[in-house]
């Protein structure tokens, strides 16, 4: 199992200054959340750790090797990401589109085998899609197409997963059911980075936080000692009710 | 997905390909029979039907194939360059970019390779235009892309009218064909038949990558593939073909987008089967089309760019219409 970690990491947004640099150090079995209002960063720092995008300074190691210095064939078995948005110029089938998550395990003359389909057709299963295989893409809905780019990450099975925003779209029980799907994964020895709107699926589910201010500056560390309302409250500039709920936090925004 | 079964419909292609070429060459001011074909390509026949079929009709056919072919492989490409099913050779102005190329060689009093050089140079220049103005600071939009291509499409035509009219009375029927598309000046078939095939030699193990690429550039890099080496791969090979195409036969439109349209219809889009289907429906489609235009006028003959826009005027106006 892989572990993903930054040194100095510093991300690349135009206008801004650079703030606190990174240095993150994510294991195998961690669950992060990054928490932050909008255009604070958080997609571009996914972007950033699975290699979409160059830092502004600093970089980011896979098992201690600069990620620059691997293939970007290897470096996707090892990084996988979830966008939050996706373009779908073409019609495609949601197995077709589950399938191209084994793309880094195939060499180029290599069709997809039957155990490819098979694991495909189980991350379709598992994210309660599997029913829908043969429908087109641009026919669901968005969560069902959200639970579908899961399932393809599902399918391409990296040893990190970053996440952006994974429970966009969902209904409640379909939220639970992808979290603890990805608390399964973690406990198998996947390591789990996610951006996350809702702080408290994040109070609930995650075992690290990172918190990213507008000014770029930011603070990191296992969930509870993050978990400070003051300090989510300058962070969202909004004042917050907390309330207990199964011995954990629950954060309620006041009202004016 | 792609996979043994992957082998039907092409099979099936290629079963109507060499229908189409033996119907094309039978079919004529000289009527031959089917059987006559045959023997005669078995190499049999008097000298007359020898010289009427291997040297007249044979070259012309196997060009209309090889152009058809050319164009709708460069057309399926660049539509997953652009992730947009409205890409053309000829609507996005390569065809004519290629043409101005080719056309400025002749004028020069070049001939050959020269010309093909030229008009490779020409194809290449019109993508990197629409490429550069389209993009601008932000993303493809379908729109813009478009608009860009039309634009430049049009630019591209004044100067083909503007070569023609410093051109010599003399020596413009030999030239107006590059504005039409037309067959009847191609030439030997076989070297637009090489470049189609090696083309699609080369593109095959990169279908996969191809079809991770129609997703998006991001996703495909998240996915593994080296997407600029890519991009610019499948960007040399579209205006390769084009311009390949387009000294053959001048600017035919719309093959490029008809034909992976219909193809994607009904084989779905994957790459390693969408571009060698391709590869034979464009080459059945321009061999149709050309052998209707040999007739329908006869002994007059409609150059084939004619069909081939009467066909895809509605296809792509059928297009626009339906996308969001």
């Amino acid at each position: 199992m892989t572990t993903l970690a930054t040194h100095e990491l510093v991300i690349d947004i135009p206008g801004r200054a650079s703030g606190s640099p990174l240095g993150l150090q994510v294991e195998p079995g961690q669950i992060w959340g990054v928490l932050g209002p909008n255009g604070t960063g958080k997609t571009t720092l996914l972007h950033t750790l699975a290699g979409l995008r160059p830092p502004r300074s600093g970089q980011v190691f896979l098992d201690q090797k600069p990620q620059t210095s691997l293939r970007r064939k290897l470096v996707s078995r090892n990084v996988g990401l979830v966008f939050q948005d996706r373009q779908d110029g073409f019609p495609a089938t949601v197995l077709e589109t589950a399938l191209i998550g084994r793309h880094p395990w195939l060499s180029a003359w290599q069709m997809e085998s039957a155990n490819d389909i098979a694991l495909a057709e189980q991350a379709l299963q598992a994210l309660d899609v599997g029913h829908l295989r043969d429908r087109l893409v641009s026919t669901l809905s968005g969560g069902e197409r959200q639970r579908v780019a899961i399932a393809t990450l599902m399918t391409q099975n990296p040893d990190i997963w970053l996440l952006d925003e994974p429970t966009n779209h969902l209904d409640l029980h379909h939220q639970v059911a992808v979290m603890s799907l990805l608390t399964a994964r973690a406990n198998s020895g996947k390591a789990v980075f996610m951006c996350l709107h809702d702080l408290n699926l994040a109070a609930r589910w995650c075992d690290h936080l990172l918190l990213l201010y507008p000014d770029g500056q930011a603070c990191w560390g296992p969930a509870e000692t993050m978990l400070v309302p003051s300090a989510l409250e300058q962070l969202y500039n909004q004042k917050l009710e907390t309330v207990e709920v199964d011995g954990a936090p629950f954060f309620v925004p006041s009202r004016g | 997905m792609a996979g043994f079964n992957a082998l039907r419909p092409l099979a099936v292609l290629v079963l109507i390909s060499i229908a189409a070429v033996t119907f094309a060459i039978a079919v004529g001011s000289a009527q031959i029979g089917v059987g006559k074909v045959v023997w005669v390509l078995a190499g049999g026949g008097s000298d007359l039907e020898r010289t009427l079929i291997l040297e007249l009709r044979l070259p012309r056919v196997l060009s209309a194939f090889a152009v058809g072919g050319l164009l709708a492989v460069a057309g399926a490409l660049m539509q997953v360059l652009l992730r947009n099913p409205l890409a053309d050779p000829y609507v996005l102005g390569l065809s004519g970019g290629a043409a101005v190329g080719a056309l400025l060689a002749m004028l020069a009093g070049m001939a050959g390779v020269v010309v093909s050089g030229s008009a490779f140079a020409g194809a290449l220049l019109a993508t990197l235009l629409v490429f550069g103005l389209a993009h601008g600071s932000g993303s493809w939009t379908p729109s813009r892309l478009l608009l860009t291509g039309v634009v430049v499409a049009a630019g591209w035509g004044a100067l083909i009218t503007l070569i023609l009219a410093m051109t010599p009375a003399a020596r413009l029927p030999g030239m107006l064909y590059w504005l039409m598309g037309d067959l009847s000046h191609s030439g030997q078939p076989w070297p637009g038949l090489l470049v189609l095939v090696l083309v699609i030699l080369l593109v095959l193990p990169l279908g996969r990558s191809l079809n991770v690429l129609a997703r998006g550039s991001m996703q495909a890099a998240a996915l593994g593939v080296s997407v600029r080496p890519l991009e610019w791969l499948v960007y040399l090979l579209a205006s390769l073909l084009t311009a390949t195409a387009v000294t053959m036969a001048g600017a035919v439109g719309f093959v490029g987008l008809v034909v992976p349209h219909m193809l994607r219809l009904v084989l779905g889009n994957d790459q390693r089967l969408i571009l060698p289907a391709c590869a034979l429906a464009g080459g059945i489609l321009l061999v149709l089309a050309d052998t209707l235009g040999r007739i329908v006028i006869a002994p007059e003959q409609l150059p084939v760019g004619v069909i081939t826009a009467l066909l895809g005027v509605p296809t792509f106006l059928y297009l626009l219409y339906r996308s969001r």
